[in-house]
C-alpha cells in the first residue's frame, strides 16, 4: 500500500505566496511516520490534501497508483485535533458512529467507551471521550490509511496513551498506514519509526 | 511572602433543565482548595472540559446566573463578596484571557488597553504608562493604532499580557494561555509569567498542558473530576515520579512519552457520574475498602497537599 504525493503546491486564493511548494512525500504501511512542523507551516493543509478534503491544489496525490476517489468512502481518513468540530451537534453518539460503520461490541471495550455514552449528545462528553468516538468512527474496515493531525494535543497524557495504544493495535492488525502529525517531539520519538520535517520537504 | 489568594472548599454547580420543566443540579467543581502567595506561580492542571476555567470565573465574579457558588474565596485574608470582586477585578486581580478573540475587533489596540477613562489628564497619564509597558514587551508605537486582526499570534499574546499589567496588579489569573501556539511563542508567553513572578506578582496559571506547567510553576494543583486531588511541588515531577503522592498524579507523570508512555485503563468520571467515595476509586491500584463509600479530604502535609486516605495520620 502506498500513499504518494508528487509536486504538491498550494496557496490560498487571496495569498501571494505559496504555502506549500513542490512537496514530495511517499508513505506506506510498513513504517509509522511522524510529520513535524511549526504552527502555520501548512501541516494541516497538507493533511487535508493527502486525505482528499482539499481538492484545489497543484500536483498529484495517488493511493496505490490511483487518484483518491471523489465520492464514496475515502480510504485515507483524517482525524482532527478538535473532535467537537467534526460531529453533528444534533446527533446522539450512536448516530455519529453509525454514519461510518456498525461498530462491533469488542471495539467499545478496547477504546474504553461506555455503552451509556451512546445515547448522549456530543456536548455532554469531554474532549477525551469524544476523541475516542472520532477515532473509532474513522476505523471503518474500508479505511486503509489513517492521518492523525494533532490528534491528542488537547488531551491529558493518560488519555493520549490509551487512544494511541488502541489505534496502533488496530493499525498493525489490519496492516494500515499511519501518519502522526505532532509538535511533541517526545511523542514522535516514542511511537514513530521515522520522522519528516515539513520544512525539509517544502521548497518555499 | 504574603498570602494573596485563598480558595477554600469551593464548589460550583449549575441548574440545568433535563426534560420539560424538570431541573437537575449538575456539580462541576466539587471541592477546590488552593492558595497563592506573592511572587509565586501556581498551576492548576486539569483536562480540557473539566471545568477548571470556572475557577477563574468564580474569582472574578463572572459566573453565569444559573451557577451556584459555595465555599470561600479570600483575598489577602478577607472573604470576597460579589461587590469586592467587582472592585478588585481589573485593578489588583487581572485576567490574561485565552486568545485574541477576547479583544474588541473594532477598537484600536491602545484604546482598549487603556479602557474607558473619563478624565482627560488621567487618560494621558494612562496612555504614557501603556506606551511604557508595551515598549517593555517589545511592541512598537505602530501597534497602538492597529486593530486586533493585524496582530500575529505572538503579538496578540504580548498585548493581552501588557494590558493585564497596566493596572499594577498583585495577582494575575491566566486561563489556558498556551494552546494553539508554536513552541517559540509558548516559551515567550511563559517567560512573561516568570517576569511577573520576579516582580512579586502572584500568578494562577490554569492549563491542561503539563509541559507548560512544569516549565514555570512553583507548585502544581492536579484537578480530577471536580476535585483538587494533589498539590505537588514542581521538583516532585522528576525521576520515576516517586515523590508524587496521589496514584493519579503518578500515572499521569508516567504516561508522558518521555517517562515511559505507560498505559493506565479507565476514564475520568464526568460531572454527574461521580460516586460517593473517592473519585479515583475505580482506577486506583492501592485502594482501601473505605475508599468506595468515604470521600477523602485534602490532607495538608506542609508545603504539599493530597486527597488520599493512604496519607492520613496513622494509616
Amino acid at each position: 500500500m502506498e500513499l504518494k504525493a508528487t509536486n504538491i503546491s498550494f496557496k490560498y486564493p487571496s495569498a501571494k505566496k505559496y504555502l506549500l511548494k513542490d512537496v514530495n512525500l511517499e508513505l506506506d504501511n510498513n513504517k509509522i511516520i511522524g510529520l513535524i512542523g511549526d504552527s502555520g507551516s501548512g501541516k494541516s493543509t497538507l493533511c487535508k490534501i493527502l486525505s482528499g478534503y482539499v481538492t484545489k491544489y497543484e500536483g498529484n496525490v495517488t493511493f496505490d497508483g490511483n487518484p483518491l476517489p471523489k465520492k464514496g468512502f475515502k480510504p485515507v481518513q483524517l482525524i482532527y485535533q478538535h473532535p467537537e468540530k467534526v460531529m453533528n451537534p444534533k446527533w446522539k453518539m450512536d448516530t455519529v458512529l453509525k454514519e461510518s460503520w456498525d461498530v462491533p461490541d469488542e471495539f467499545f471495550e478496547e477504546f474504553g467507551i461506555q455503552k451509556t455514552w451512546l445515547t448522549r449528545f456530543p456536548q455532554e462528553l469531554s474532549g477525551g471521550e469524544l476523541q475516542r468516538f472520532s477515532v473509532l468512527r474513522s476505523l471503518n474496515p474500508k479505511t486503509k490509511f489513517l492521518i492523525a493531525d494533532e490528534m491528542t494535543t488537547m488531551l491529558d497524557a493518560i488519555t493520549q496513551v490509551q487512544i494511541l495504544d488502541s489505534v496502533l493495535k488496530i493499525v498493525k492488525q489490519r496492516k494500515m498506514g499511519f501518519l502522526l502529525v505532532s509538535h511533541d517531539m517526545d511523542l514522535v520519538e516514542t511511537i514513530c519509526d521515522d520522522k519528516i520535517y515539513l520544512k525539509d520537504i517544502n521548497q518555499i | 511572602m504574603e498570602k494573596l489568594l485563598d480558595v477554600e472548599n469551593v464548589s460550583i454547580s449549575f441548574i440545568q433543565y433535563t426534560k420539560g420543566l424538570n431541573q437537575r443540579d449538575l456539580k462541576v467543581i466539587t471541592d477546590l482548595t488552593l492558595d497563592i502567595s506573592e511572587g509565586e506561580i501556581l498551576a492548576v492542571l486539569g483536562s480540557s472540559g473539566s471545568g477548571k476555567s470556572l475557577l477563574a470565573h468564580a474569582i472574578f465574579g463572572i459566573l453565569p446566573e444559573n451557577a451556584n457558588l459555595n465555599g470561600k474565596i479570600k483575598y489577602k485574608g478577607k472573604e470576597l463578596s460579589q461587590q469586592d470582586k467587582e472592585e478588585l477585578r481589573g485593578e489588583e486581580i487581572v485576567l490574561v484571557p485565552q486568545s485574541v478573540n477576547f479583544l474588541d475587533p473594532l477598537m484600536k489596540i491602545s484604546d482598549q488597553a487603556i479602557g474607558n477613562v473619563k478624565d482627560e489628564a488621567k487618560r494621558k497619564e494612562k496612555k504614557l504608562k501603556q506606551r511604557e509597558i508595551f515598549k517593555h514587551y517589545n511592541l512598537g508605537p505602530e501597534v497602538d493604532d492597529m486593530y486586533p486582526f493585524q496582530l500575529s499570534g505572538g503579538m496578540a499574546r504580548r498585548v493581552l499580557v501588557s494590558t493585564a499589567l497596566l493596572s499594577d496588579p498583585k495577582l494575575v489569573v491566566a486561563d489556558e494561555p498556551t494552546p494553539g501556539l508554536d513552541e517559540k511563542t509558548v516559551k515567550e508567553t511563559l517567560n512573561h509569567f516568570k517576569h511577573m513572578k520576579e516582580d512579586g506578582i502572584g500568578v494562577l496559571l490554569i492549563t491542561h498542558d503539563i509541559h507548560a506547567a512544569l516549565e514555570v510553576a512553583d507548585r502544581i494543583g492536579i484537578f480530577y473530576s471536580g476535585y483538587v486531588i494533589e498539590i505537588a511541588e514542581n521538583n516532585d515531577f522528576t525521576g520515576a515520579g516517586e515523590n508524587l503522592l496521589h496514584p493519579y498524579t503518578k500515572a499521569l507523570y508516567k504516561a508522558l512519552p518521555a517517562n515511559g508512555f505507560e498505559l493506565v485503563k479507565g476514564h475520568q468520571p464526568l460531572h454527574g457520574e461521580i460516586q460517593n467515595g473517592c473519585p479515583y476509586y475505580d482506577r486506583c491500584e492501592m485502594r482501601f475498602d473505605r475508599c468506595r463509600d468515604e470521600r477523602p479530604e485534602l490532607i495538608d502535609l506542609g508545603t504539599k497537599k493530597v486527597r488520599c486516605f493512604k496519607y492520613e495520620e496513622g494509616a
